[in-house]
């Protein structure tokens, strides 16, 4: 056994091989990945939960965090603790469903606007500039005027807010690739259409589409939160963390558990997946990098 | 430039007119009766009669159409459905505390972000650069809703610095009740405007007549701040058009955790009371005014950057 | 030009590194190089020799990861080095001033020309008048026709010519004592550089300042300069009045480079003639003289050992084992 360290000079210091392990070295992606696993842990935990989060219990209400209750009572006696780990799966679901869902819709949307006649592709920008021109909450607002609110509502509203982008991505992918000499060549030795989106398009765009799938997650789950908070998305007394909120802001005075319960969630899940995608940008496409 | 001008104004409105169009469809898709679907439960049968006769049900759709549009881009918006008053009289009357709102927040952002963004900029990787980096990113991800909540809770309702309801009176007051709600909705810009700002003037700074400005022994300050910042600018302006929605749409938020007056609240209230035409007014006017400011800030920038604005006079 | 005794600038044992991820990149090595006072200097180079390095130490507008590992750099008397940013930028644009390659990038696009010339006269105190008076005196002196009204206008403007004239109005307005031009006509075709040159040439005899003329066409230098040094991958190899070098190089390199001047070609050829071999790896140096991989003379002395610098014939320096060997031709 050598005792001598080797001292390596700092410039052939080699950098982490391995996607993973260079992520993981940064200490933002780090960080991301920890509090993503705190989420999904508390999601996937949520059946262990110590009490059922819509049993009443009006004699305790208004309780500050314990032994018993870690994050205290709301309004109605419930226990904080459990309605928040609902209320992650909830969140996860509805974020990881629904931008699933737009990036679903933006693909094909992109791709039969890349591909398709001239006008089809005039058409579909023209609707997605007019969606990106009406306010987010706006749009949100004026849906659920007319659906009700409901979960299915804020499905809805995550598509028509995050689909274009996903599209346009993918639209200029197909736009680039589409006069691209080896699809020329493939067609010629008769590839059918179906072969040639699924061999050569998608593995191009997925990438970046997955990046910016990930940075979307905050947003959606900023969506659902903030429209439960207003009443309009899921409604109580579903443990979604907005509509914690909702019913902690009405008893802001009696009570700040109800919101620091509700709010603190979303600002870890948020975090944790910004900080991931960041570093994801970072690892996988250092052009884009802040530094 | 004028064909540019062109263009942009073009698109600008196509887009108001497409949105104005989709209003109708929406109308029109609900099932149901249209009248109903435009007013709403709680409007009076006399309205809802006069309305049916506007409209002109009974004739072709494309006349029903032009109609339509016709009402709009005049300013008939309809009518408040409950007390009869027109739409864009209501809209517009609580249409300045929304405005005072997101000028605020502009405040708010602007100037630090600004500065964030050249110091990070001129410290290209140091600490400062680094936790700046780390904060901006923060701000950005927390919805601004949360925010808010937890700035009323810390600073109104705990420590009372600032009261918790309402716009108030007298301008003193009007200015300490727009403190949190402004900090609230633009924090998350500063960090923002700081980042966008920090890579456009990394970018400039690599350019070659910054070099000849050190060649020149022009100090580094006045570098940063007269000559690179000048250019570097630009995007942000860009930028702040583009997020004036995103502005409207955190305003709306605000408006309900402060309790204040403004076009947020008169929307909220608005689907509280089944008060439908004037949720379509809202939102077509806030649209309108958002693809507005977008287009004035492109022209202005198109103004500012002599490159551009000289690209005919040759 | 008149000489006296002490140069203007004196570079002397001159080694700069950059740290790069593979290792340390030794840029220059041991560079000796003077400008006498109004003397007119060219340094010729391939890319790659150096001579951007050399400039950018000079100027003290060094890359981030550039390291000055030895020497110094003598101007007027004083050494630059210790100087750091602040001190330099008292004498950058006053004592010393720069002409850039690229005419089309090195002025601010989004500020008047008027605005530019004023500007770099940051340190006088005197009103903006005066200043835009003696930028209007300077432009003129460079033959930029409607003075007053061009003022006003914006880089754009302006053709790549004219560009690069109101950057040497701007260089020479200061009336500096040395004037660094960095490739100033490569970007500019050749009835443009004829142009150039003889305005250089004329304003430097009004002016007097010395000129460190960069450049890799030696049809240039032998125009118009006084003196001649050739830099080969990061050391200055050769160094002599300009005419008696020209016709009696005394380093392999220079006497190859010469023989390799498209314009010494005397018969109908299907091949440019060209020196053999490639640059060397500036990280991983070879032993002994840095040219001898390519050197058709190299013997085992040149291998292993590196050469001091010599006088030899004309040349003032010449680093080389054999200075006095028969010169090198071009096999045709």
């Amino acid at each position: 056994m050598s005792s001598a360290a080797e001292s390596v000079p700092p410039s052939r210091r080699k950098r982490p091989q391995g996607a993973l392990s260079r992520l993981v070295s940064d200490p933002l992606g780090l960080a991301g990945l920890i509090l993503i696993v705190l989420t999904v842990g508390a999601a996937l935990l949520a059946d262990f939960a110590p009490f059922d989060p819509t049993k009443l219990n009006p004699m305790d209400r208004f309780m500050a965090p314990s032994a018993l209750h870690w994050l205290g009572t709301d309004n109605l006696g419930r226990d904080l603790f459990s309605r928040v780990l609902h209320g992650a799966r909830i969140a996860l679901a509805i974020s990881i469903g629904a931008t699933i869902l737009s990036l679903a819709i933006g693909l094909v949307l992109g791709i039969v606007a890349g591909f398709g006649p001239r006008w089809l592709d005039s058409l579909l920008l023209l609707v997605m500039d007019t969606m990106n021109s009406i306010p987010t909450v706006m749009l949100a607002l004026l849906l659920i005027t007319y659906t009700g609110p409901s979960l299915w509502a804020v499905v809805l509203v995550v598509v028509l807010v995050n689909g274009p982008g996903y599209a346009r991505i993918a639209r200029t992918h197909v736009l680039a690739l589409r006069s691209a000499e080896f699809i020329e060549a493939e067609r010629a030795l008769g590839a059918t259409f179906p072969r040639i989106v699924l061999f050569h398009i998608l593995p191009n765009i997925l990438g970046p589409l997955l990046i910016l799938a990930a940075m979307d997650i905050p947003i959606v789950v900023g969506i659902e939160a903030g429209l439960s908070f207003l009443g309009m998305g899921v409604r109580p007394p579903t443990p979604s963390w907005g509509t914690i909120l909702f019913d902690g802001f009405s008893y802001i005075r009696d009570s700040i558990w109800m919101v620091v319960a509700g709010g603190l969630p979303i600002v870890i899940t948020a975090l944790g997946f910004t900080f991931l995608g960041e570093a994801l940008r970072d690892t996988f496409d250092p052009k884009l990098a802040k530094r | 430039m004028f064909g540019y001008i062109v263009r942009r104004a073009t698109l600008a409105i196509v887009v108001i007119l497409t949105v104005i169009a989709a209003m109708f469809v929406m109308m029109h898709a609900v099932p149901g009766d249209p009248v109903r679907a435009a007013l709403g439960p709680r409007a009076s049968e006399a309205m809802v009669e006069a309305y049916r006769v506007n409209l002109g049900l009974d004739q072709p759709v494309w006349v029903q159409i032009l109609r339509y549009f016709g009402a709009v881009l005049r300013g008939d918006l309809g009518q408040d459905a409950i007390s009869g008053t027109p739409v864009l009289r209501v809209i517009l009357s609580q249409l300045p505390d929304t405005l005072y709102l997101i000028a605020g927040a502009m405040l708010v952002a602007v100037v630090p972000g600004i500065h964030l963004g050249v110091v990070s900029a001129t410290h290209r990787g140091g600490l400062f650069d680094r936790i700046g980096s780390v904060l901006s990113v923060s701000v950005m991800a927390v919805p601004s809703f949360v925010i808010a909540i937890y700035l009323l809770l810390i600073f109104s309702i705990r420590l009372g610095w600032f009261p918790a309801i309402g716009a108030g009176e007298g301008l003193v007051d009007k200015l300490h009740r727009l403190v949190l709600p402004s900090i609230a909705l633009g924090l998350a810009w500063i960090g923002y405007l700081a980042r966008i700002l920090r890579a456009s003037m990394l970018e400039v700074m690599a350019e070659n007549h910054v070099r000849t400005a050190r060649a020149f022994g022009i100090s580094q300050r006045r570098i940063m701040y007269d000559y690179v910042l000048r250019i570097a600018i630009l995007p942000t302006i860009t930028v702040l058009g583009m997020g004036i929605g995103q502005m409207i749409s955190g305003a709306v938020f605000a408006e309900i955790v402060f309790g204040r007056p403004g076009v947020g609240k008169l929307v909220y209230d608005a689907i509280a009371n089944r008060n439908y035409p004037i949720v379509t007014g809202t939102v077509l006017l806030t649209t309108g005014f958002f693809v507005l400011v977008s287009l004035a800030a492109d022209l202005l920038i198109a103004f500012l950057d002599p490159r551009v604005r000289n690209v005919i006079s040759r | 030009m008149t000489q006296s005794c002490e140069p203007i600038l004196s570079v002397e044992g001159l080694s700069l590194s950059y740290d790069t991820p593979n290792g340390e990149l030794l840029a220059l090595r041991d560079v000796n190089l003077t400008i006498g006072r109004g003397e007119i200097v060219g340094l010729v180079g391939e890319s790659g020799s150096g001579k951007s390095s050399l400039m950018q130490a000079i100027l003290q507008l060094m890359a981030g990861s550039a390291r000055v590992t030895a020497g110094r750099i003598l101007f007027e008397g004083r050494d630059l080095l210790p100087l750091g940013p602040g001190g330099m930028s008292r004498l950058l644009g006053d004592r010393i001033t720069v002409v850039f390659q690229d005419p089309m990038t090195a002025l601010n696009p989004v500020l008047t020309i008027g605005r530019q010339m004023i500007d770099i006269q940051h340190r006088r105190r005197e009103s903006r008048t005066v200043k835009r008076q003696r930028a209007v005196e300077m432009l003129r002196r460079v033959r930029i026709p409607d003075v007053e009204s061009r003022l006003d206008r914006y880089p754009h403007e302006f053709s790549g010519g004219m560009r690069q004239r109101i950057a040497i109005a701007m260089a020479l307005m200061a009336e500096p004592a040395l004037l660094v031009a960095d490739e100033p006509t490569t970007a500019l075709d050749a009835t443009l550089e004829i142009a150039t040159i003889d305005l250089l040439r004329e304003l430097q005899q009004d002016i007097g300042c010395a000129i460190l003329f960069i450049t890799h066409h030696l049809g240039v230098v032998a125009e118009l300069c006084d003196r001649i040094d050739i830099m080969y991958a990061g050391e200055l190899v050769e160094s002599g009045p300009t005419m008696p070098v020209f016709r009696d190089p005394r380093h392999p390199y220079t006497q190859l480079l010469f023989a390799c001047d498209p314009a010494q070609i005397r018969h109908a050829t299907r091949h440019l003639p060209a020196i053999g071999g490639n640059l060397p790896d500036l990280i991983d140096l070879p032993q002994g003289c840095i040219f001898a991989p390519r050197c058709p003379r190299a013997d085992g002395t040149c291998r292993r050992q590196h050469p001091a610098d010599h006088r030899a014939g004309r040349s003032d320096l010449v680093r080389c084992h054999y200075p006095d060997a028969p010169r090198l031709e071009m096999a045709q």
